[in-house]
């Protein structure tokens, strides 16, 4: 499949997940998702490959986590109160070291929120999210094009590394539609599941566990789970960077806030603003070493999320001072427009002195 | 010469267990190790350990087996044998993890008719952590959180989930037995052969027995008052026999 195929972002994840070789769907529908499991519902049956309807989130996280204990390849998305409600599962898949990916199509929130567009799970997702001290590879993407390209990579991380990988998109991406291509890139070389629960047959018993009450084992279980996330920071950060060299003002954005800058920097730029941008692909692990070095030459720092401001802490931490960090969002399901980030973005040429 | 005429089974470890004196987890976990052995199945059977004191059980079954979140037994079983329908997939919970925490993922993987073999160990109250009362806590009964004993009309009745999930048409067979009488346990072991036997034999649903099982230590009673407890008193709560299938 090369040609260019107009898909929405939901359907487009799916079918790229099924390229990627998912072996299992399991998920329970909620707004702005539902287009994911009603396009695996008949996809997956076709390629012979499994879809079922959970009876909640808590459900179809811990079928993945089943699924993924005998070494298959397998998903599941929901919205942000879905996402919620998996917490507890992605903490035992993260103690269990298993391999699965979650998309979360953002939207409003706290609690039932609405169905509109939003950035509001930014902590949720790189903060762990359930108990423990466990971190999750996030991928965010920002166009349909990049949501269908992040799929095989967030498969191939989690059995890389052994963990649950978030996809983090939000109402518009999923929803939008746009020319999509399903490349089919080179795999990267995975290590053997050799720990897969697939019956003890003529070998040793395989266990998948995230309890053992020795003194000592758990605390060395966290310690061994650090080094696998130091080894994530050291290889896989992705981030794209415009035209931050000459820039007095870099905007920070991610997901589809960052359509919306792209859009708002190149209309300053033609106004004679020097402007660039910076977008984390990967929330975590955080671009810190490349927004701290372009701190190195004094610029004011703008981040704009569809949030109260959760990534402008990371931002914050990344700059450690070296310059000022503003903060630009709208929340709830309210969406930025390209006009509003551009005027922030002139008041910030008009009074630097007041933000420092 | 000698003859061997008994010996523990293969599926089973030989390692000594952490349950207490009188406690019925051992004897479930050797009747479901013969059933494995004698059925042939250790190279294709996953067991699910559940919160609860059998937490470790993979500490004494030597199969592949998972332990997972606490209730959430059911759906993991979904999960692995929805991808994997050759496998004989089991779970072993406990009333706190089946039927309080857990009551959502067992009704539903038995709507669906999943093709699982569940072992469910009705002890009356929640082991593990310190003797509290369970949803099968029977009335009067005292436990740490029913000092006063079960009353119905502020903690409810004690609930029969093993009733209640024969009116699923995705069950196709459910037992109660009991781990009290060597006879007893005699017909435990028949009835989870069977259990397993239909998932072996791709029968169209869930099978599961109800193990009735002595705890003496959170009963607070001898082991054998703990017996004479099961017969007098939790049996007639929970009576014994097959109730569908
Ligand atoms: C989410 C969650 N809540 C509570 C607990 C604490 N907990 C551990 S075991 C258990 C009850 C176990 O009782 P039961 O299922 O009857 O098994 P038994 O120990 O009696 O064999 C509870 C409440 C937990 N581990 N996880």
């Amino acid at each position: 499949m090369n040609e260019r195929i107009l898909m929405c972002g939901n359907e487009a994840l799916a079918e790229a997940a099924i390229i990627a070789g998912l072996d299992a769907y399991f998920g329970y529908p909620i707004t702005p998702q539902n287009e994911v499991p009603e396009y695996m519902s008949k996809r997956m049956p076709e390629e012979g490959r499994v879809f079922l309807q959970s009876e909640s989130e808590l459900a179809s996280i811990n079928m993945v986590f089943g699924a993924a204990a005998t070494g298959k390849r397998v998903m599941t998305s929901s919205s942000s109160p879905g996402i919620s409600l998996m917490q507890e599962g992605i903490s035992y898949l993260a103690g269990a070291e298993l391999p699965a990916v979650i998309v979360n199509v953002m939207r409003g929130g706290p609690g039932l929120g609405n169905i509109a567009p939003s950035q509001g799970d930014y902590f949720q997702a790189t903060r762990g999210g359930g108990h423990g001290d466990y971190r999750t590879i996030v991928l965010a993407p920002s166009s349909v094009q990049e949501l269908v390209d992040c799929m095989p990579l967030a498969f191939d991380l989690a059995d890389q590394y052994r963990t649950p990988v978030l996809v983090l998109a939000d109402g518009i991406l999923g929803q939008m539609m746009e020319p999509v291509v399903f490349n089919k890139k080179p795999r990267r070389k995975l290590p053997p599941k050799d720990w897969a629960l697939t019956g003890a047959d003529n070998r040793k018993q395989n266990i998948v566990r995230s309890l053992w009450l020795k003194e000592g084992v758990v605390e060395q279980h966290n310690y061994d789970l650090q080094a696998v996330y130091k080894e994530i920071e050291k290889n896989e950060i992705l981030c794209e960077q415009y035209e931050v060299d000459d820039a007095e003002i870099v905007v920070v954005a991610y997901g589809i806030a960052a359509r919306i800058v792209r859009g708002a920097v190149n209309k300053a730029r033609q106004e004679g603003i020097k402007v660039g941008w910076i977008r984390p692909i990967t929330l975590w692990p955080f671009p810190t070493e490349q927004i701290n070095k372009a701190a190195d030459n004094f610029k004011i720092f703008l981040t704009v999320e569809l949030s109260c401001g959760q990534m402008v802490e990371d931002v914050k931490l990344a700059v450690a001072g070296k310059a000022p960090v503003v903060f630009y969002g709208r929340a709830g399901g309210g969406v930025p427009t390209v006009e509003q980030v551009l005027e922030k973005i002139r008041q910030l040429t008009l009074r630097p002195e007041n933000i420092i | 010469m000698m003859q061997k005429v008994f010996s523990k089974p293969q599926a089973l470890k030989d390692c000594p267990t952490h349950y207490c004196p009188g406690c019925g987890h051992g004897i479930a976990h050797r009747l479901i190790a013969e059933t494995i052995d004698e059925l042939g199945i250790r190279g294709r059977t996953i067991g699910i350990a559940p919160v609860g004191c059998a937490v470790l059980a993979y500490d004494y079954f030597d199969v592949d087996m998972v332990e997972v979140a606490h209730g959430r037994a059911p759906a993991v079983a979904t999960g692995m044998k929805r991808t994997n329908p050759d496998k004989i997939i089991f779970s072993y919970q406990g009333d706190g993890d089946l039927a309080a925490i857990g009551t959502g993922e067992i009704i539903h993987a038995a709507h669906r008719g999943e093709q699982i073999t569940v072992i469910f160990i009705n002890n009356a109250v929640f082991g593990m952590t310190g003797g509290q009362m369970a949803p099968t806590t029977i009335l009067n009964q005292v436990t740490t959180t029913t000092p006063l004993g079960r009353d119905a009309s502020k903690q409810g009745y004690p609930l029969q989930v093993s009733e209640l999930l024969t009116l699923l048409p995705g069950t196709i067979y459910i037992e109660r037995c009991s781990l009290h009488k060597p006879a007893l346990i005699r017909n435990a072991k028949k009835a989870i052969k069977h259990a397993f036997e239909l998932q072996l034999n791709n029968a169209p649903g869930l099978s599961l027995v109800e193990l009735l099982s002595p705890c003496p230590t959170y009963w607070r009673m001898t082991p054998v008052k703990a017996i004479e407890w099961m017969e007098n008193e939790m049996t007639k709560v929970f009576p014994l026999g097959r109730l569908k299938g």
